[in-house]
Formats: C-alpha cells, structure tokens, sequence
C-alpha cells in the first residue's frame, strides 16, 4: 500500500488529516449504482472513505455499458451491485466495498432500521414516494441523506438533514480579525511604543500597516468624538491623512495602510449572522444538546461579557510589509490575547458541562481551540423534510422562481422532474420511453405539470412547449456526462457534510445541462 | 421500430438525445442513426493532459458516442495522482499516463480507440493538431494552454469581410480546477473570446520580493523560498534545483526550518515545503470530475448539435455553498491570437522604413521602434545588434518586394507602445493589402504562426 500521506497529499491540503479522518470513519450507503450513483461512490471511494455499501436489485443490461465506466461486456446479465462494487474496490484497497443485490425500493419498505448503521445514505434515481419514505427513516435515525437524479440533459441535487452545524466553514474571503478600530490594551500598548515621526527611512518602511491603523483610528476617533469615518467623505479624508505619512513614494506598508482602511471602518462587535447564530432557538442547552450548541452557549455568554461584545480573537495575522521582529511580535501579541479568549471560553465550556450534567472535561481543549479560532464563521444548515417540500413549498420563492427569468428554465425542471414521477405512477413508464408514443406522453406530460403546479397553489403558472418537449426527448435517459456531473456534485457535497468543513448547498440544485444555467430552489 | 434494437443497444440512453428532434437544439442539429454513426467514425477528438481532467474526459467521452479519441501528456504516473486520476492503479507509478490512460479507457469500454501521444505538446507538429474535430483541455498550466491556443487559433482564417470562414474554426473546451472550484469554457476562436482573450481571469502567480526572503521573512512561505532561490545556489553552485529529487527538497526543508529558528517564525513543515516549491494546487476527484463532465458534455453538443451550448464560460464553487455562474465573456476584437489584425493598406513602393515610421502614427498601432516579421522570417530586427547589422539593409527596399510580391498577408511586427505614460513592449499582428494590385482574391492568413 502506498504511504496515505502521499496518495491523499493534494486533498489533505484541503481538509487536513482532521477531515480525512472523519472520511476515514464514515460509512456510505448508495441506492442504485447507475452511473449517477457509480460516478458518486467513485470520487469518494478515491479519496479514501471507510466503507460503502452498493445496493441495486438490478442486472447488467447492454444499454448500461453505453453509460455506466463501471461495468463492462463481462458484466451482461450479472447483478449491478456486484460489478460496480467489485471495481470500486479495485480503486482503492484502503476502502471496506460491500454490496446487497436488492432493489432499494423493496428495501425502504421492508427493513426501514437498516439504514440506520450508516453515516450517510446516497440515494439515486429514487421515486418521489420512496423518497419521501426514505427521508421520514434517515431524519428519525439521525443519518445523513441526500438525494441525486439524473434525467436527460437535467437532474438534481438535494441533501436532507435536520441539522448541520459547521465550525470550520473555511469561506474563501473573510474579513481578517485585526480590532484596528477596536484595540485591546496589549494591542494598543505596542502601537503606543512605536513612533510613525521615526526619520530613519528604512525603520519607517517597515513599520508594518496594523500599528499605523491602529494609531490614526485612536487619532481620528479623539478628534471625532470617538466615532470612525463613516461618510464617503470622512474615509476619503482619512486616507489622506495616512499618505500624508508617506515620506518615500516606495512604501508598501504606507500603500496597504490605505488599501486596508476599509478594515476600520467595519463596524466593531459581531455580525448579524453571528447575532442571529448566538439567539438560535438551540442555545438553550440540555444534556442532549450537541458540543457545537454547548460552546455557541459559551461564546454567548463571552460575548456579554469578558468579550465586550466582540468574538474571541482568532488569532492570526496576514502577511504584510514589516520588519521581521515587528511582525514576530504583533504576532505573539495576537496569539496571546486568542488564547487568552480561549480559555475564558473553555471555562465558561466546563461550568456549562457540569451545570447540564455532563462531564466538564467531556469536549476538548483541541476542540473548543478550534471553535474560537473559527467563531466569527460558524455556520448552521437545516433542510426541510422532503415531504414538506413537496407538499408545501415556501409559495413566495416558488412564485418569485416562476415568473423570474433567471429561473424560469430551472424551475421548469424541477416542476417537470416531479411531473414525470407523477406520469410513472399513472402510465407505468417515463414520458417519452418509447418512440411511437412521443406525441401522446408530450399532451399527457403537460397535463400532470399543470396538475402537479395547481396542486402546489401555482393555478395559471404553466411551463413552455420547448421544456416539455424536451422532456419527452430526455425519454428518462441516463446519460453519462450528466451522471459524472450530478455525482460529481452529491460527492462533494457528502465530503462536506462528513468532514464538517466547508459549507454544504442549501436547497435544491437543479442541473440544466442545456445551457448550464442551474439553480438553487429554496423550497 | 427503434424501440426493441434500442433497447439492447449500447447507446440507448444516448440515442434519445441523438435521435430525436428538440426545439433546445443547436442550428445545424440532423437528428438520426446518421448522426450516432457520424460521431463514431468521423468525429476525433484530442484530449490534451491525462491527469485528473484528462482521465474523467476520457472515460466521459468514451460514454458521450465518441470513438476516435487521442491523448497527449508528456508526464508518468505519480503516487499523488491516485486520489482522483482513477485509471491508474499504485502498480502503474513512473508509467506514462497518456498510455496507460488510454489502455484502461479501451479495456472498459469496448468499440473506442484511443492513440496515446506521450510527449510534450511542443514536440507535435502544428499540423497534428489540425487532424482534430475539436480539442478539449484538461492541464493545469498557464501557458499550456496558450499554446494549444494559439496553435489552434493559428488554423483561423478570416474572409475578405472579416468574418471567420467556418472550416478554419477549430473548437476547444478548456476545463481547469483548484479545491472545490473549476470553470469550463467553450472557445470558437474568432468567434467567442479565445483563451488569451480573457487571459486577465488567471491572477498573476503570488512571488515575494527577493528583500523580502532575502532581509525580512515574516511567514513560513518567506523562509522555504528562502531557502530554495537564495540559499540554493550560493551553496551549490552551478547545481539546478531539482523539485522532484526528495534529497532536494530535504535539504531545502532543513534550512527553512534553520531560517525560521533564527527568526522566530513559526510553520515551516515538510508538506508546506513541498507545497510552496511546487506551487502545489490542491485538487480532488469530485471537482474534476464536475468539470470533465461539463466539458465533454459541451464537446458532444458542439460535435452533435444536440442541445444548445454553453456560453461560453461556466464557473463552479462548491466551497461555500454552491455556485455555479455563467458569463457570456466578449472577443477581444484586437487579440493577436484570434483575431484578423489591424488592416494597413500600402502602395506597393513604401520601402520598410516609411513603413515602420508609419507605424508609428498609425491610430490603432502607435508602435515605435518595431521589429517586422513575415513569415517567421525577420525583415527588420532593432535588437540584437547582430541581427540589426544584417537585417539594416532591407530598410531601404520595398516592402512588397520584401513580402515576397505577395498581394496581402499577415505581418507581425513587436516594438513599444505607451500606455497611459508607460511605455511597454507589445506584439500586434498586421493584414497588409498592397493597392493596385489585380486577381486578388483569397488570402493566406494562417501564416506566421
Ligand atoms: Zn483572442
């Protein structure tokens, strides 16, 4: 076997070995291995999940070896499960592949308590009825769900789970921690020694742009009755007054002292998203209550006091013009105050665990460390039951998709990807399955996409000709670029979900493979 | 009746996007049995790069109705390939993976041939290239790209109105990926914006100021470069630094470590080290196989016509929540790869000096000191001093004459502009038209690429 390190090196720059040991511990349940559920299980299977379970009570047809890598002409014939498993294997030995030769339908009905030993259920090319089935089993049991389907040049991607919380939401732009505007004594202490009037050039060049903010936001704020810039005019002033420093024209830190201006006029205290985070519903904690609710209770109560209103200091610094002994210690004086942060959190953690009867020591330093340094950033997703979706989607968004031109196309999918469920359920087949009765399903399709939207409270919405049509052409046909696509996108999505890093998506994805417009519906 | 071959048929799923009319179709979409023969017997299909794209775009279009397909990649199979580039296996490690790529693809999918080219893509002739239906990306490098770019870009022809004459259009798809992020993009050169016409979309490469390493490091980045572009070579003189050699890249760890000791500066690693010196870009199976999916799904609608297309850029975010966008970009109608360049008409009795100073207060060329080339050969060359010694006595003569009498061709002439006060050197393709002359009607202006 190869050194893990090495084969998993490229992802591990990602999600770290935290992240890669949570995929390492996961186990994953696919319903259906055609190519949408085969390309999913692919991607996971090669960066090293635990173990997966193929589950298909289907034979190997010809017309699968047109869209599925998996299988090849040996396969004719054979069960599904068993060759698309036995590749996978063949990806990576690391990884525990079993399968079950049973028709995931047969099973949602007859064994409901099966899924629950799993970390997380794939589920493709479901029916809407088994969906809302399996949905009701995976919530009750606590696994993760999510839901792929590829159909013609369409298809989607739907997770459903009742809560995830994410504290290493890694957003790609973040506005640094530096308190410029709000200093903490330590902070403003070392400014204080530094003098900006130093005529040694090559000393003023390198006074790094953290201590300059800092000085002129005191400055201006003393002569402003304590308030920062805040009109067009009063920033542009202020950024006059930090060139006005400049004694050369080649001072960097001088440059990113006005490029990172902006950074004090961010207001001080916490954003509303955290704000919001912080007065959730869930931040009242019992012995049942999660770690992540336990510590949200801690920075709560940190915020409110030793905090001063403002989260725990991350902690870092971003590179910036400087001497290196100015920055090493600006470095040191904003760890300090993070751990200092830290561990009044980490007190505030124990005195909850005892007081709700749980072992004070029973979270980690490790992990409430991480919890500070990611605080401004939590983020909480909850998805609604399937069934509500379907039975009551939220009526603002569903009109506002419907009549919004930028939808119209994705929303029309979504409506015709129920619709032929509903056509399955009366006719016996998709629409557009077989050739002869091309003409008939396309009446017959727009009749259930009418009902289908009158049923949703959408009377008088309708769909185009074209998207109907083109419907009736898909035939229910799983092609294999579509399938690489939506799989692709279920296993990212479950690699999120599992590592708990990153943000997974919210709402439905709906693949328009016409011309790539997709969308996501919050319904 | 279709149904029942269809049914036992490979490309039953296919052929109901091949077969079947549609009203989201591309213009000169022939639905039909034809169309699914067409595409296996004629279309051919050049997948540039066989790593984490290039192994997905293979097997997606295997799947997509394509049999002839090629693959050219210059690099052997790597252990840190195996988490996403899933035809190869820990026994194929120091293969190349243009072969091996192609082996495995063939193995699985009966009925497709794939010619693995393991080479640089420089090494091909440019009219390998010109064999293809269309040609889709899957590198990771800047100027890889450029080149296919402007090889492909180079088989353009405009007519005499300007307008692209079709047959000359060869179509690329080019995909690229970093973590959870990837674009695909469709380029019809000289009809959608070519790769250099939106060149500004790839930020520049972050390198540190050597006072920076050299005086005042700050992070661990500082150090390990340090380490690898100063240090390096004051100790081994004359001694290229080989990434790939790990005794290298040891070396070059322990002194950043030693750096960082003597400066307090915390996070040298061994990873970090070997991310840095590589300029490593993390990558996963799922994103690439999102994009290669975008991509061939793009390549089989071009070939096929059988749905509209992408226009012409997708992006895909996953890591913050998803986003997918697509942005209609816009040629740039003076690029010096795509486009027709800048029409100067001559009388056939301008010598190459009036020509140059007239470049110089040409209103859409304003070049000075300009260097002309035809046809790959140097007509006038301000530098190097040599060169400028035997080229000087063509000032004098004709240009026309020194174009070889050729009615109207492409020159290319490199020189200085300025640019709202900054005088920065530039490259502009010309069309030359001689007045005056008779039985002029076609044109070559594929030449000098
Ligand atoms: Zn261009």
């Amino acid at each position: 076997m190869a050194e893990p390190k090495t084969k998993y090196d490229r992802q591990l720059r990602i999600w770290g070995e935290q992240g890669q040991a949570a995929l390492e511990k996961a186990s994953i349940c696919l319903l259906n291995c055609g190519p949408t559920g085969s390309e999913t299980l692919k991607n996971l299977v090669l960066g090293g999940i635990g173990s997966i379970t193929v589950i298909d009570g289907s034979k190997v047809e010809v017309g699968d070896l047109g869209n599925n890598f998996m299988v090849d002409d040996s396969s004719v014939a054979k069960s599904k499960a068993k060759c698309v498993c036995a590749f996978l294997q063949e990806l990576n030995d690391a990884v525990k592949a079993k399968f079950i030769e049973e028709n995931p339908e047969a099973l949602i009905e007859t064994n409901p308590s099966f899924f629950s030993q799993f970390t997380l259920v794939v589920a493709t090319q479901l029916m809407e009825d088994s969906m809302v089935k399996l949905d009701r089993i995976c919530r009750e049991a606590n696994v993760m769900l999510i839901f792929a389907r590829s159909y013609g040049l369409t298809g989607f991607v739907r997770i459903s789970v009742k809560e995830h919380t994410v504290i290493e939401s890694k957003p790609d732009h973040f506005l640094d921690d530096l308190r410029l505007n709000n200093p903490w004594p330590e902070l403003k202490g070392f400014a204080d020694t530094i003098d900006l009037n130093v005529t040694d050039p090559v000393v003023h060049k390198h006074t790094p742009y953290v201590v300059i903010l800092v000085k002129m936001a005191e400055e201006w704020a003393k002569s402003h009755g304590g308030s920062l810039p805040s009109t067009r005019e009063e920033k542009k002033e202020f950024k006059e007054l930090i060139k006005a420093w400049m004694i050369a024209m080649d001072e960097d830190n001088y440059k990113e002292a006005i490029e990172a201006s902006f950074k004090v006029f961010a207001s001080r205290g916490i954003s509303s998203s955290l704000q919001q985070l912080i007065n959730d519903n869930c931040a009242e904690v019992d012995s049942s209550s999660s770690d992540f609710w336990v510590m949200v209770v801690a920075l709560k109560e940190f915020i409110a006091n030793e905090g001063c209103g403002e989260a725990p200091l991350e902690g870092s610094i971003p590179d910036m013009t400087s001497s290196t002994e100015l920055y090493v210690n600006l470095q040191k004086i904003y760890q300090a105050k993070a751990e200092a942060d830290c561990l009044a959190i980490e007190q505030r953690v124990r005195n909850i665990l005892k007081k709700i009867g749980r072992d004070p020591d029973s979270i980690s330093k490790t992990s409430i460390k991480t919890f500070c340094k990611n605080a401004r950033k939590l983020t909480v997703c909850r998805y609604r039951l399937i069934e509500d979706e379907f039975n009551s989607p939220i009526q603002p968004e569903l009109q506002k998709y419907l009549t919004d031109e930028d939808y119209s196309v994705a929303v029309g999918f979504y409506i015709l990807l129920r619709a032929v469920d509903r056509f399955a359920a009366n006719y016996n087949s998709f629409p557009g399955k077989f050739d002869g009765e091309m003409d008939e399903d396309i009446s017959r399709l727009k009749t259930t996409a009418v009902g289908l939207l009158s049923d949703l409270g959408c009377n008088g919405s309708t769909l185009t000709e074209d998207l109907i049509n083109e419907m009736c052409r898909y035939g229910a046909a799983e092609l294999h670029a579509i399938a690489a696509f939506i799989g692709g996108v279920a296993s990212q999505e479950v690699i999120k979900l599992i590592t708990r890093q990153f943000v997974p998506m919210s709402g439905t994805f709906i693949f328009n493979g016409v011309d790539h417009k997709s969308q996501l519906l919050s319904l | 009746m279709a149904d029942s071959t269809a049914q036992l048929s490979r490309s039953r799923d296919l052929d109901k996007l091949l077969l079947r009319s549609g009203h989201l179709v591309g213009p000169n979409f022939e639905p039909g049995p034809e169309l699914r023969d067409d595409l296996q017997q004629y279309a051919r299909v050049l997948v540039v790069g066989a790593g984490g794209l290039g192994c997905e775009l293979l097997k997606d279009l295997a799947l997509s109705g394509f049999r002839n397909l090629e693959v050219i990649d210059m690099d052997r199979i790597e252990v840190s390939n195996l988490n996403r580039q899933f035809l190869f296996r820990l026994e194929d490690v120091g293969k190349p993976k243009a072969e091996v790529a192609a082996k495995r693809v063939m193995e699985r999918v009966s009925g497709v041939n794939i010619v693995p080219h393991f080479c640089r893509i420089e090494d091909k002739e440019l009219e390998f290239y010109n064999d293809f239906s269309i040609i889709v990306l899957g590198l990771d490098s800047i100027e890889a790209r450029s080149y296919i770019n402007a090889v492909a870009c180079g088989f353009l022809e405009y007519d005499s109105d300007d307008n692209p004459r079709e047959e000359t259009i060869k179509p690329m798809v080019d995909g690229g990926t970093e973590g959870f992020k990837g674009h695909a993009k469709v380029i019809m050169p000289g009809v959608t914006p070519c790769f250099e016409c939106t060149i500004w979309l790839f930020p520049p490469q972050v390198k540190f100021p050597l006072c920076t390493l050299a005086e005042t490091p700050r992070n661990a980045a500082h150090c390990i470069e340090y380490a690898h572009l100063i240090k390096w070579d004051e100790v081994h003189s004359g001694k290229t630094f080989d990434p790939d050699n790990p005794e290298h890249m040891q070396w070059v760890y322990s002194e950043a470590v030693k750096r960082a000791e003597l400066f307090g500066i915390p996070g040298v690693t061994y990873s970090l080290t070997q991310g840095v010196v590589k300029n490593i870009i993390p990558a996963i199976a799922s994103t690439n196989a999102i994009i290669s999916a975008a991509c061939a799904l793009e390549t089989l609608k071009i070939v096929s016509g059988c749905s509209k297309t992408l226009s012409n850029c997708l992006t895909y975010n996953g890591a913050e929540g998803l986003h997918t966008k697509v942005t209609e970009f816009v040629k740039d109608k003076d690029c010096l790869v795509c486009g027709p360049g800048v029409l100067i008409e001559l009388d056939t009795s301008v010598t190459l000096q009036k020509f140059i100073d007239l470049l110089e207060e040409h209103p859409k060329v304003f070049l000075s000191r300009a260097s002309v080339t035809h046809r790959g050969k140097n007509l006038y060359m301000q530098a190097p001093p040599v060169l400028e010694e035997m080229t000087r006595s063509n000032l004098n003569l004709p240009l026309f004459d020194l174009m070889d009498k050729i009615p109207k061709d492409i020159i290319h002439v490199t020189g200085t502009t300025s640019k709202s006060d900054k005088k920065m050197s530039c490259l502009r393709k010309l069309r030359v038209v001689f007045k005056g002359i008779d039985g002029v009607t076609d044109m070559d202006t594929a030449g000098g690429v």
